[in-house]
């Protein structure tokens, strides 16, 4: 399935654009996708493991399970206000 | 109500909106870009939100105020870059009393900061700066 990836903050600096397109093995959960980008862009890797993330744009857990289509949104902490 | 916009925030439209006429009193919090951020010069802040969920949360808040205290409250966020002087963000409850209007409006505004997907970026004269929680990274 293939889902996609949204940054925002200083994430967007790091790879260099607002969202990728993710492919991934069915069944896939938030943690396999954080696994597949922290494989591609190591300098993710340690950050997404303590990153809120949101699925159509609703927050979620590493536990959510993805489905083809989704939006994975990796958010750091906010600062709106 | 809720307002995400990249428009100048007018706060009397926060104001217009929750009032009514058994309401005796409301509290506002008008957030404006100051000139500087721990030790830092700021010239001016971007805000960067996730839109879709950030209007979903504005508008979780706004029915929670609603849930808790029984209150009306609108809030207005802008985003983009904001100069040093002009309004990044408005909450206005309104209330018959004003003990649980201070409540709530501060309940909402430390919530949003906390809960709601937006993040500023600091123009400094030295340079970028993300905000993220306490922390400040170097922005490219």
């Amino acid at each position: 399935m293939t889902i996609r990836a949204l940054f925002f903050g200083h994430y967007r600096d790091i790879v260099s654009s607002g969202e990728r397109e993710l492919t991934l093995d069915v069944p896939a959960t938030v943690a396999d996708a954080a696994a597949a980008l922290a494989a591609s862009e190591p300098r993710l890797a340690d950050l997404l493991s303590r990153t809120r993330v949101a699925v159509g744009a609703d927050f979620a857990t590493a536990e959510t399970p993805l489905k083809d289509g989704d939006e994975l949104a990796f958010l750091p902490p906010m600062s709106g206000g | 109500m809720v307002l995400l916009t990249t428009e100048p925030l007018q706060p009397q439209q926060a104001v217009e909106a929750v009032m009514t006429d058994s309401d005796g009193a409301y509290v506002q919090f008008v957030g404006v870009v100051r000139d500087h951020s721990k030790g830092r010069s700021v010239t001016g802040l971007e805000y960067q939100v996730y839109a879709p969920m950030a209007v979903a949360q504005l508008e979780k808040l706004v029915a929670e105020v609603k849930a808790r205290w029984g209150l009306a409250c609108a809030i207005l966020h802008r985003y983009g870059f904001i100069p040093v002087g002009e309004t990044a963000v408005v909450v206005c409850v309104a209330s018959s009393h004003r003990a649980e209007a201070f409540d709530a409006c501060r309940w909402a505004i430390d919530t949003l900061k906390a809960d709601v997907p937006i993040w500023k970026k600091e123009f400094c004269p030295d340079g970028t700066f993300w905000i993220e929680g306490d922390e400040a990274i170097t922005a490219q």
